[in-house]
């Protein structure tokens, strides 16, 4: 993708089977003119993960991937030194050279083991980099992130600066479960994704489960909305429309009424409590009206 | 006649380059007085950002700026309202200066326009444009329909007017009623009618202006206007500051208390028993050990319908609460009052615990009405003894009885037992004691009653507490 326009990089991404809303094409163009990273928010399953693959898709860049939880450290993140190859050169080495040649050999990039952010930067082809879920780590990790994401660098103690040969596309996605620091919020562009309008949400569906027919497209979307607008625990993703719509093409469904709602309503409403509250709601109206989209 | 007139809406109506950069910069300072922390790294970005898009795009322009700027929801919605606003105005404003007018021109004065226009059509028409969710088509429609109600019934009064147009057509949000073919209709829903109240508001004001030829002064977005939309989980953060905050204070409260104690109260059978080991001389004194503190803080929280739209902010509190204190308990009432101090403690999510409460708080009897007498009764007796000088009491309520029995008295003893009792009222402190609110019988038994419905409300009620002045509001 020669990122020329947003309507470009938004044709793009729809190439790769992501459709973008306005905001996140622009945001993904300027993204890519401005180097700057982008933190992606909005509620789970609504694509911001699968934003960063499409980039990576459409670009042809490899996607490196680093899966934040609580806890990481910058030994999982960044790059560790491999002590027993460390070990190994000691042992092997003694009888050549001094103290001072081992020591400057065992501290040199031969004896580091890189990690996501470290491969992301020292990659000679650019890459996408993907931090997944940042507000699941501590705010000391996100300090640590700051001067990755404002100067593509990366500092090592006994290396010095080690600098990005090439911009990587940096994409932060959070589901807002904590108030992410001013500071990392400065250094990105901000993306919000919400859940798309109906007709957005048939064309993705219609993208991924080509054979379904336009009106039951259109009713399995109304449908999930309406389970959606329910006060849920988990509210169904766009995957999990797109899995919806697979399975009814494997029922054979050529609409969906109460019959078809039950046997099938497990791939979008995934707790106990939110099975009977959907059944109640949703299930029950669509038994009044079963032949209104056939 | 010139662009400016003819598109208020965005930056085509600048003139450009030259004024732009200071425009923006204008928009970025107004930014910050509504608390937008607008940083020169994001004002940089922004200009940066500005020279990737196409200027003649409205949604790339808008886009582009919010990206760099507005980095949360809540500051998202505070930059959408105040865009609109302000290169409205800015537009206006060159309009003024450059003597430019829609009147003279092409005859659209509004008395002949709307002369013959059927107000059915019209309706008609909106309503389609509506669920097709054509903004131009409502910004002209919008038009048609102030020229047709005409200005000289206008009360002048642009909020007011709103109103009276959209009611005289008869417009409202929910199930429409069919056509005349008996043909269903699509829903309007709230936001749709809003964003036809929005265009009919933005003509009016041009109006005004035009007429006037003045640009009234800006005002700082209302309140509500910016605390409303947010969902309850962008509020958790600000109520969680606000609550550990609250924290420290009344956990230096307690340490005053702590040091008067130490002086009392020797327990005179250890001293004896530790003077056996000196021949019976009791040199050193054995104190009597702390009582265990009981649970200090007591908060009631009405979860009825009237106080809906407050109760979810309310539950976030009560969830900062649990974070902060682990000696709280806390209720929840309607009717009847429970206790939900086990529901918090176990769950973490804020959605989780709101729908528990719903589910099994059972404090819902028969009508839903809430009852703030048999509510005081019932806490009495569950608690009364374990209520005692240290322990506050924390009512969060509209003190609205449905004209229930009050039972003041009953809580004046609940007032007495408790060291301290303070109310929080989600209703502005002007509609107290207006209708059922019994806030005034119940005010004088307490320490301190406030106003409370967003969080600069609580930071305001936890300096009072601690012994701060009121902040200005």
């Amino acid at each position: 993708m020669s990122e020329g326009s947003v309507a470009e990089v938004k044709e793009a991404l729809a190439k790769v089977g992501y459709l973008a809303d306005e905001p996140a094409a622009l945001v993904s163009f300027l993204a890519q003119r401005l180097d700057k990273p982008v933190l992606v928010e909005g509620p789970a399953g609504v694509g911001k993960t699968e934003l960063a693959k499409a980039l990576s898709r459409a670009t042809g860049r490899e996607l490196v991937r680093l899966q934040c939880y609580e806890g990481l450290d910058e030994a999982k993140a960044m790059y560790e030194w491999n002590y027993r190859k460390q070990l190994l050169r000691i042992q092997a080495g003694g009888a050549q050279g001094g103290w001072d040649d081992v020591q400057e050999d065992i501290f040199s990039s031969d004896f580091l083991l890189t990690r996501p952010l470290m491969q992301a930067i020292s990659s000679p082809e650019p890459v996408v980099l993907l931090i997944d879920e940042i507000d699941k780590t501590d705010q000391e990790f996100e300090a640590m992130l700051l001067e990755l994401l404002s100067d593509f660098q990366i500092t090592i103690p006994e290396l010095g600066q080690i600098s990005a040969t090439t911009m990587p596309i940096v994409v932060l996605t959070s589901n807002d479960s904590r108030e992410l620091t001013e500071a990392l919020k400065r250094r990105c562009l901000y993306l919000w994704l919400d859940y798309p309008g109906v007709e957005r949400e048939m064309e993705i569906v219609r993208l991924h489960a080509p054979d379904l027919p336009e009106t039951l497209a259109r009713r399995l979307v109304e449908v999930i909305q309406m389970v959606r607008a329910l006060d849920l625990k988990k509210p169904p993703s766009i995957a999990e429309s797109i899995d919806w719509a697979r399975t009814l093409l494997l029922m054979g469904a050529e609409d969906i009424n109460r019959e078809t709602f039950n046997q099938s309503m497990s791939i979008i409403v995934k707790h106990r409590t939110d099975i009977d509250l959907v059944a109640e709601r949703v299930g029950m109206k669509l038994a009044e009206a079963p032949s209104r989209a056939g | 006649m010139s662009t400016a007139a003819a598109s208020p809406y965005g930056p085509q109506a600048d003139p450009g380059p030259p004024g732009l950069a200071a425009k923006l910069l204008g928009f970025c300072e107004e930014l910050r007085s509504e608390g937008v922390a607008v940083g020169t790294s994001e004002i940089l970005d922004a200009f940066a950002a500005l020279e990737m898009v196409e200027w003649t795009s409205q949604d790339d322009f808008r886009e582009a700026l919010a990206t760099t700027i507005a980095k949360s929801q809540d500051d998202r919605r505070v930059f959408e309202l105040l865009f609109d606003r302000y290169f409205f105005r800015a537009a206006e404003a060159e309009a003024i200066q450059h003597e430019v007018s829609e009147r003279g021109g092409g005859g659209g004065d509004s008395g002949e326009g709307g002369e013959r226009l059927d107000m059915e059509e019209l309706r008609e028409q909106i309503r389609e444009a509506i669920a097709a969710g054509d903004e131009d088509r409502l910004r002209d429609l919008a038009r048609l329909a102030i020229a047709a109600f005409g200005r000289a019934e206008g009360s002048g009064v642009v909020g007011v007017d709103v109103q009276r147009i959209r009611r005289t057509l008869g417009l409202t949000a929910g199930a429409q009623p069919p056509t005349d073919g008996g043909e269903e209709r699509p829903p309007i829903d709230r936001d749709q009618l809003n964003s036809f109240e929005r265009h009919l508001r933005r003509e009016l004001e041009r109006d005004l202006i035009e007429r006037t030829e003045t640009l009234p002064p800006s005002r700082p977005l209302a309140e509500l206007d910016r605390a409303l939309p947010t969902s309850p989980t962008q509020d958790l953060a600000a109520v969680h500051r606000a609550v550990s905050q609250m924290k420290r204070r009344l956990a230096t409260l307690g340490h005053e208390q702590r040091g008067h104690r130490k002086a009392t109260a020797v327990d005179v059978r250890r001293t004896m028993r530790a003077s056996l080991e000196t021949g019976g001389v009791p040199l050193r004194l054995k104190y009597k050990p702390k009582r265990p503190r009981r649970p200090e803080i007591y908060v009631l929280c009405d979860v009825s319908t009237s106080v809906t739209s407050a109760s979810v902010f309310f539950l976030s509190v009560l969830h900062a609460l649990h974070d902060s204190f682990r000696k709280l308990r806390s209720f929840v009432f309607i009717e009847r009052i429970s206790e939900v101090t086990e529901v918090f403690e176990h769950e973490r999510d804020f959605a989780v615990v709101a729908q528990r409460i719903s589910s099994e708080g059972g404090v819902a009897d028969v009508s839903g009405y809430t009852d703030y007498g048999r509510v005081w009764l019932e806490f009495l007796t569950e608690i009364s003894d374990e209520l005692d000088p240290r322990s506050t009491v924390i009512v969060l309520g509209d003190a609205r009885t449905n004209g229930r029995e009050p039972h003041a008295e009953v809580f004046a003893q609940v007032a007495e037992r408790a060291g301290r009792l303070f109310w929080l009222n989600p209703e502005p402190k002007l509609y107290w004691n207006y209708g059922d609110s019994v806030m005034a019988a119940y005010e004088r038994y307490c320490d301190g009653a406030f106003e409370c419905w967003t969080t600069r409300h609580l930071e305001n009620f936890v300096n009072v507490v601690a012994g701060g002045a009121p902040a200005v509001e």
